[in-house]
């Protein structure tokens, strides 16, 4: 298992290297977003709640570019076929596909996090980037586990480009309930203070339940 | 395709289901108008309640039991279950929209908005519904009947784990604002309790009636379908 699962991780991440499809993309989509933020609500800097609310939609929105990518070679090149021949557990594909979505993100964060200190938050990032990594981290686990499976789901349909972000969206709200909220006491301007255990509560019991679902459920999407 | 893959009709279930259907709504709408007590802060408003709550008790444990049917297909592979699972979920997204309509007059009538953010079962429920909602265009974007069937199961059985799961969080975030009247039946005085379990009763029995039919419906067009390509019709 674990190494059928580094197979398919060392494949998806070299093609991602090679093709650079998906992250490059997410990531300029970020800094864009930052952007139109600014724009949009015709502020230079932002704080506390806001600050938190417009990191979270944008790394949301930015994620569901690379959800909608994450099959799409499989389904298009025979990448499915392919691993179904193969004799070895499925779950490995979604193991394997949910450590890629989890390392795009955390690529995306590492350029849109920084960027968002730079361009729109009132307070400096540094003392509370630890903070903010933990959250980062839980909501990401959750992200990927819905994120592959929603993908999978999609990918199979005439709309795929539609169905991805629609399914996608409703499923994450504890996420982004849980993530806003934990990360909106370190934007705060006065005294940053640390997130509340309760949404970091909220965001494990998340991942926890919805990794073991995708887990439970992955194996009949790929059946053919 | 012969006729027994299908089970009987329900003819005689669906009659009798029809009939305590018809005479449980007009019991329970007389012993809404006549025999609970007006509510004292609320006024004549407060009636809504007994059809707001038993629709959104019956759509949410609509949606719970389309999940378990998903289960039930996936590990049994019976066209059947899926059916159910389908028909399930259709009518809770039925019985779901009356659930946000009365909820919105209840709210416009007592809180004086048609949405009210801080009240968390409400937005919990628009959640709900708005994954719902992408049943249908999931299930329908998909060719092959097989897989159909496959990958609306694992969709309802991810949305029905999400039920509960969403409404934690999402009450989580909510600072009550607003006193919570009548929050659970526990509290309510016996005449109130006994006429909202009478409604509770009767939307139940509406809800089941009307998905009894629609199987019934589903599944003799199938039957149909079968027996005019065995008699060569096409």
């Amino acid at each position: 298992m674990v190494a059928t699962v580094g197979a398919l991780l060392r494949k998806e991440l070299l093609v991602e290297l090679r093709t650079l499809e998906s992250v490059p993309g997410m990531s300029l989509f970020a800094v864009t977003t930052f952007v139109v933020f600014h724009f949009a609500l015709n502020q230079n800097s932002v704080s506390g709640d806001e600050a938190a609310g417009i990191l979270w939609v944008t790394l949301l929105f930015a994620a569901m570019l690379g959800v909608n990518r994450l099959f799409v070679a499989d389904q298009d090149q025979g990448g499915f076929d392919a691993f179904l021949l193969a004799p070895v557990d499925r779950s490995a594909m979604l193991l394997a596909k949910a450590l890629a979505l989890f390392a795009y993100l955390a690529v995306l964060e590492l350029v849109a996090v920084p960027a968002f200190g730079l361009l729109l938050l009132a307070p400096p990032l540094g003392q509370t980037l630890p903070d903010l990594l933990l959250v980062l981290v839980l909501a990401d686990v959750g992200i990927a586990a819905i994120g592959t499976l929603v993908a999978a789901l999609a990918v199979q349909t005439r709309a795929r480009d539609l169905l991805g972000p629609l399914l996608a969206l409703p499923l994450l709200v504890p996420v982004v309930i849980g993530a806003a909220r934990a990360s909106s006491p370190l934007f705060v301007l006065a005294h940053p203070t640390g997130p509340q255990v309760r949404w970091l509560g909220t965001l494990a019991l998340y991942d926890l339940v919805f990794g073991l679902i995708s887990y439970a459920v992955f194996d009949f999407l790929l059946e053919d | 395709m012969s006729s027994r893959t299908f089970p009987p009709m329900n003819g005689r279930g669906l009659r009798a289901l029809s009939i305590a259907t018809v005479a449980a709504i007009p019991i329970a709408l007389a012993l809404v108008f006549f025999y609970a007590p007006i509510e004292a802060e609320e006024g004549f408003l407060q009636k809504i309640f007994y059809l707001h709550v038993p629709l959104a008790i019956v759509t949410l444990c609509g949606f719970v039991l389309g999940g378990l049917m998903a289960i039930m297909h996936l590990r049994t592979r019976e066209r059947n279950w899926d059916l159910r699972s389908y028909v399930a979920i259709h009518m809770s997204l039925i019985f779901g929209v009356g659930t946000l309509i009365t909820g919105s007059i209840w709210a416009r009538g007592s809180w004086g908005h048609w949405w009210v953010w801080s009240e968390p079962t409400l937005v919990s429920f628009l959640i709900i519904m708005l994954l719902y909602a992408t049943y249908q265009p999931l299930r329908f974007a998909i060719e092959d009947p097989e897989r159909q069937a496959r990958y609306a199961s694992v969709f309802a059985i991810v949305a029905g784990a999400f039920v509960p799961l969403n409404f934690l969080a999402v009450r989580l975030s909510t600072e009550y604002l607003h006193p919570r009247v009548l929050g659970s039946s526990s509290n309510l005085p016996p005449k109130m309790a006994f006429t909202f379990l009478v409604s509770l009763v009767a939307i139940a029995l509406l809800y089941a009636t009307l998905c009894c039919y629609e199987l019934t419906a589903k599944r003799s067009r199938m039957l149909l379908k079968s027996r005019s390509r065995t008699l060569g019709f096409q």
